[in-house]
This record gives structure tokens, sequence and C-alpha cells, in this order.
């Protein structure tokens, strides 16, 4: 195992700039995910840690060593391909054993060896059978086998699991979680699911426009989103974010919207200073942090009932305020809460994320460690 | 989960383009024109190689069937393999599949194929013009461009290997052989290659991606991946080749069959015997044997279609 690291890299394809300038320090035996929309550079960002794309510029680190123009077969790595990419014409144990033909061991010792992977991963059973002989499930094992057969320094993961269903993909991140847990491999994954990010990485670096826009542990990307892209991008269903105006006095911060009726909030350091910039902000408010208001409390977001989908242990309820922008909210459905035509919601204020003008997060003054 | 259905599809019979009545009243005109050009000239030769038709003389007014003699003529063992016999075209014939088809096209052709799968795409498009240009051109032209660069005054080989101060050689006189090979060679490594090509090109990236990382060498690539997943094509070319090779006219324009029959392939010794010495009824026996073994290549090349459809 060992650390990798970007420094200052970029990549572009032409005119196109895929990665710009990115700075990505990845500890020994971390499992970070690389997170973003399709296009944000994340799978760029992989290919040139396993020597599959050259940088335009900068350096890539692995275990301390620059390896940026190295070629892949030299810098001892490991990658799942979304595809697969098993070889048609091979049973698995050849397909699993393969890294291992490639440098030479002996037939009866590199079969050997793979179907003790097999075994681990449950698939030790079908040897004999061709890719196309078995489920996507298994395919996915196959590959993941493939992987771990030899040793390597970083295991490389290119959205993995995005061509499964459903029920497959959460049994293999369960997995793959278990697998880290117990090897404690280095691992860099890239996903466009935030679920899946969230499941699996000790950190998650937030992509987007082939910049990082935030990377840190999971938690810490839920609860203090850098900007409102990674609010938006991170949570299910993403936060709800309301453009506000502000409105500064008495040492205290009003905000005002749509539909929208909240308590004053004590001025900070933060606030003074973004409303420098402006004097829009966007209030942030996670879904499941809304409920079916009563009586007396404080913070309020009203409109018509746009939708009402029940989840079994939860309903996702959107409204829609005057000016069309709609809120969605979470409400656990034990709750028995009768709809009408008119719902109001309501919040905590310490569950209130600002943004500044420019999409950035107003940090709250003396701001408490997450545990 | 599973829902027993009971209720049989019923059998579809695919869409009709036409109602049976055009589609044979469209028929009928390309019918006609195969009928006249090619199934009746089909047993026309079979028919005439069992006679002594010729051009001039008493047999051409009246050729006499005279069965298998014209076959025996040719399978005359006291003299098959001499030059300017059928044996010794035949096995000519054979030399120059294997050199110049299997050997030089196929091979060349694959190399080409894997080499440029790596090169920048602009490198790789003009190697692509230029090996499809010398597929493209005429045959006529291309057979009198040769004659004009191995002529042994005015050549510009010979230009070329005189200006760096090495020997001139008249090499279609002296190498007949060779030349032709190495022509063929060159005229036919664009179909082996375009088809390598795409047959490579079809492969899904990450299979090689994924050999990268693994460890795989550039040999290793090839071999354990490329080469067993165009299994198919590989086929196909050289049963392809081999039987246009087979076929071949085109070195007459270069050597004329010549000098003292040395070239003289299946073709050109079919053409003479047939339109030189207008012996009719032995050419037109030798025209059957040629359909024969053609007929043996092209069953063998149906065969394997139908076992790659059926796996």
């Amino acid at each position: 195992m060992a650390s990798v690291e970007f420094k200052n890299v970029s990549k572009s394809f032409g005119e196109f700039n895929a990665v710009s300038n990115i700075n990505l320090s990845i500890g020994d035996g971390e499992f970070v995910c690389l997170l973003g929309p399709s296009g944000c550079g994340k799978t760029t960002s992989l290919r040139m840690i396993a020597g599959l794309e050259t940088p335009t510029s900068g350096q890539v680190m692995i275990g301390g060593d620059d390896v940026t123009y190295l070629h892949p077969k030299d810098r001892q790595i490991s990658m799942v391909f979304q595809d697969y990419a098993l070889y048609p014409h091979m049973n698995l144990a050849d397909n699993i054993a393969y890294p291992l033909k490639v440098r030479g061991e002996a037939v009866a010792k590199r079969h050997g060896r793979a179907k003790e992977v097999a075994d681990v991963l449950k698939i030790g059973n079908l040897m004999d059978r061709l890719p196309s002989q078995i489920s996507g499930g298994q395919q996915q094992r196959t590959s993941l086998a493939r992987a771990l057969v030899y040793p390597s320094r970083v295991y490389l993961f290119d959205e993995p699991l995005s061509n499964l269903d459903a029920k497959l993909r959460l049994e293999a991140r369960g997995f793959l979680n278990h697998l880290q847990r117990d090897m404690g491999m280095t691992a860099v994954y890239v996903t466009h699911d935030q679920a899946e990010a969230m499941a699996l990485a000790t950190r998650i670096a937030v992509m987007d426009q082939g910049k990082i826009v935030q990377y840190a542990p999971p938690i810490e990307i839920y609860r203090r989103p850098a900007t409102t892209f990674v609010a938006n991008f991170v949570g299910n269903p993403p936060m709800n974010l309301v453009p506000v105006d502000a409105i500064q006095g008495d040492g205290q911060l009003q905000l005002r919207a749509e539909g929208l009726a909240i308590g004053a909030l004590p001025m900070s350091n933060g606030i003074a200073k973004a409303l420098e910039t402006g004097k829009t902000l966007t209030l942030g408010v996670r879904p499941e942090h809304l409920l079916i208001a009563t009586e007396g409390s404080p913070n309020k977001v009203s409109g018509k009932l746009f939708a009402n989908e029940n989840m079994g242990p939860e309903s996702l309820v959107t409204i829609e305020r005057g000016d069309g922008a709609r809120v969605t909210a979470r409400i656990f459905t034990d709750d028995h809460i009768q709809l009408t035509e008119d719902v109001t919601l309501s919040f905590l204020a310490e569950h209130v994320h600002l943004f500044d003008s420019t999409g950035k997060r107003i940090p709250v003054d003396n701001e408490a460690p997450l545990a | 989960m599973t829902t027993e259905s009971t209720t049989e599809k019923p059998k579809t019979k695919g869409f009709a383009l036409l109602s049976p009545r055009a589609g044979a009243a469209f028929l009928t005109p390309a019918g006609l024109l195969v009928a006249v050009f090619v199934i009746a000239p089909f047993f026309w030769v079979i028919f005439v190689s069992f006679t002594n038709r010729t051009l001039l003389g008493r047999t051409a007014l009246n050729p006499e069937f005279i069965g298998f003699g014209n076959y025996l003529t040719l399978f005359d063992f006291d003299n098959f393999f001499q030059r300017g016999q059928f044996g010794f075209s035949l096995i000519l014939t054979v030399q120059f599949v294997l050199f110049s088809a299997l050997l030089g096209q196929a091979l060349l052709g694959l190399l080409l194929a894997w080499l440029i799968q790596t090169v920048p795409p602009t490198v790789k498009r003009i190697t692509e013009t230029f090996v499809i240009a010398a597929w493209i051109l005429p045959e006529v032209v291309i057979g009198f461009a040769w004659f004009a660069f191995l002529d042994r005054d005015q050549g510009t080989l010979n230009m070329l290997l005189t200006s760096v101060g090495l020997p001139p050689g008249d090499f279609l006189l002296e190498h007949p052989f060779w030349v032709i090979v190495f022509f063929n060679t060159w005229r036919g490594a664009a179909f082996s290659m375009m088809l390598f090509n795409s047959a490579f090109s079809s492969i899904p990236p990450s299979y090689f991606q994924a050999a990268d990382v693994a460890g795989a060498s550039s040999w290793q690539k090839f071999k354990d991946i490329a080469l067993p997943l165009i299994r198919g094509h590989i086929v196909t070319d050289l049963i392809l080749i081999t039987m246009w090779t087979f076929n071949t006219f085109t070195p007459f324009l270069l050597t004329n069959g010549g000098p003292s029959y040395r070239t003289e392939l299946i073709s050109i010794y079919n053409y003479r015997v047939a339109f030189r010495d207008f012996e009719f009824g032995k050419g037109a026996a030798v025209g059957v044997i040629i359909m024969l073994i053609n007929l043996a290549f092209a069953l063998v090349y149906l065969s394997l279609g139908r076992k790659k459809r059926k796996a």
C-alpha cells in the first residue's frame, strides 16, 4: 500500500480542460472517492494515477515516487473498469490469473492463487465458465478478483458498480466496504453516485468542471458543504436552496424570501464579510431537517402541495412557493400527517446553511469540530 | 416472481417489402442476365472441356467429343512438372499464394494493422491512405507503374540503386517470381490491413488498458488478447485472399507469364492455352479444374461461416 498525491496536475484534451491544476493528497490506507457529475474530470484524474493518461502539466506521485510518465505496467497498481474488461475468450480462472500469467507464474501456482481470491469473492465454483456465462454481479466480482490477485500499491475503481442493478449495487457496495476494512487498502474510487461515495469513502473529493470543490470526510461534506454545488450534489434528495435577501440591523440578520418566515439570526463575522460582496445570500436546509409545521415554530416555509411521494418509511413532500420554486421535505410516515393543499414546513435554526452570493459556505463563528 | 406464460407467440413472418408478384417481376431481368452470362457459360465450359474444340482448323467447325481426353493431357505425368505445363503452373501458383498472400499480405497486413493502433491519429490516417491507394488504383495502371519502376535501363529502382552506389539489376528477367510475389504483396496488403484494423478497433480499449495495468507487455497483449479475439477475422481474411491470389491475372502485366513460363500462374496458363494457343477444349478443362479448386475454398469458407454463426 502507498500514498497518492497530485501536485498541480492539469490535463487538457485540445481546447478542453478536463482537469485544471488540482492538488490532492491521499494517505496510505485511505479510501478516497472522486465524486462529481459526468465531465467533471474525475475519471481523467483516476486514469492519470493509472498511467492511462499523461498529465499536461504537474506531477503524480505514488508512494512518494514521481510516476507522472511511468507506463501503467510499471506502477504496481490494480484497476477495476466500469465495463469490467473481462476477456471473453478466457474462462474465469484464466481471467483472474492473467496478471500472474504476464508475471511469468506457472499455471498451477497462478490458478491456485486465483481460486483463493475467487473463493473469498464467492465465485470459486465458476472458474470454468466464460464471462458471458455468468451474471453481471459475478462479472463484477471477477474483475475485482483480477485486481486483487496480485499485490498492488493502489487500487483504482472506475465506477465499478454503475452497470449493476440497484439491489446488486447495494450488496457489492457493502462488500467493498468490508474489503476495505479487512485489507486497509489504498483505494481511489470514481463515482457519480453520492450515496456510494458517502458509504465507502474515508474522504471524498467533490469535483466540478475539472476542479476539486471540497475534499473532506463524508460527514463534513454532508454537514458543512463548502459550496452550493456540493450541497446540491450530496444528499438524497439534495439540499433545498433558497435565494434570500439579507437585511442587517441591530446585530441581527433578517432573511426575506417568498413564503419564508424565519426568525432573526445572530450576526457573525462570516456573515458580515459575505454581505460586503452582495446582499443576496442562499439559504440551505436539508429535506430531512424539515418538518410539517406546528403552532409556534419560529422558522417556516409555506406553499402549495406539489407532490407527495410515499417511499414506505418516509414521504417526500414537495411544496411550490409563490414564486414557483420548490422545497422538498423528508417526512417520516409514522407521523400520520394529513396534508391539505396549503402546507407549511418548519426547521430549526441550527439546521440552516448559509452561502454567500458566489455560492461559498459562510462559516459559523466558533464552529465545533465534527466528531 | 416468474409468471407462467402459456400463450405461444404467433410466428411472425417478417414484413414484406413487395408483393410476391412484384418481387418476381423485379427479379426477372437480373435472373435472365445471370442465366445468360453466368449459368449458361458455366455449363458450356463444362461441355467444351470434353471436346477438342479449337479456333481454327477442322475441329473449329466440327469439334469431337473426346471424353476425358483434355484432362488426361493435363495430368500427363510424363511432363506434368515441366515448365509451361499444367502441373508447373499449379505448383507455381501454390507457391505464389503461400508467399504473396499468406506470408506477404496477411502477415504484413496484420503487422501494419497492429502498429497503427498505437500511433497518433494523423500518422494512422496517412498510413491508411497510402496503403489503400495501392489497393484502389486500377490494376493496369499499377502493372505499368511497376513495369516502369523495375525496368532495367530506365527504371526508377535501378536509378535509385545506382545513385547510392549499388549495382543495378534486371529484376524482371533475373527474379521474375519474386517480383510478382513482391508486387502482389504490395498490392493486396491493404485489404488485410483494413480488415484487421477494423477487427482490432472493435476490441474495447478497456481490454488493453486492463492488460496494461495488470503489467502485460506489448507482445503479451497482442498474443493473449488481440489475436484470440480476431481469430474469426483472420480465417475470413486468409480464405478470401487465398482465393483472390489463386485467381489473379495481374502479374501478366509485369512479366507476360515469362520469361520462359517462370511466372506463368494458373490463370495465365489458362489464358495462354485458350486464347493464344486457341485450344478451347483444353482451356475449358483448365477452367473447370480451377473452378473445382475454388469451389473447395468456398465450401471451407462457407462451413466456417456457418460454424461461427452457430457458436
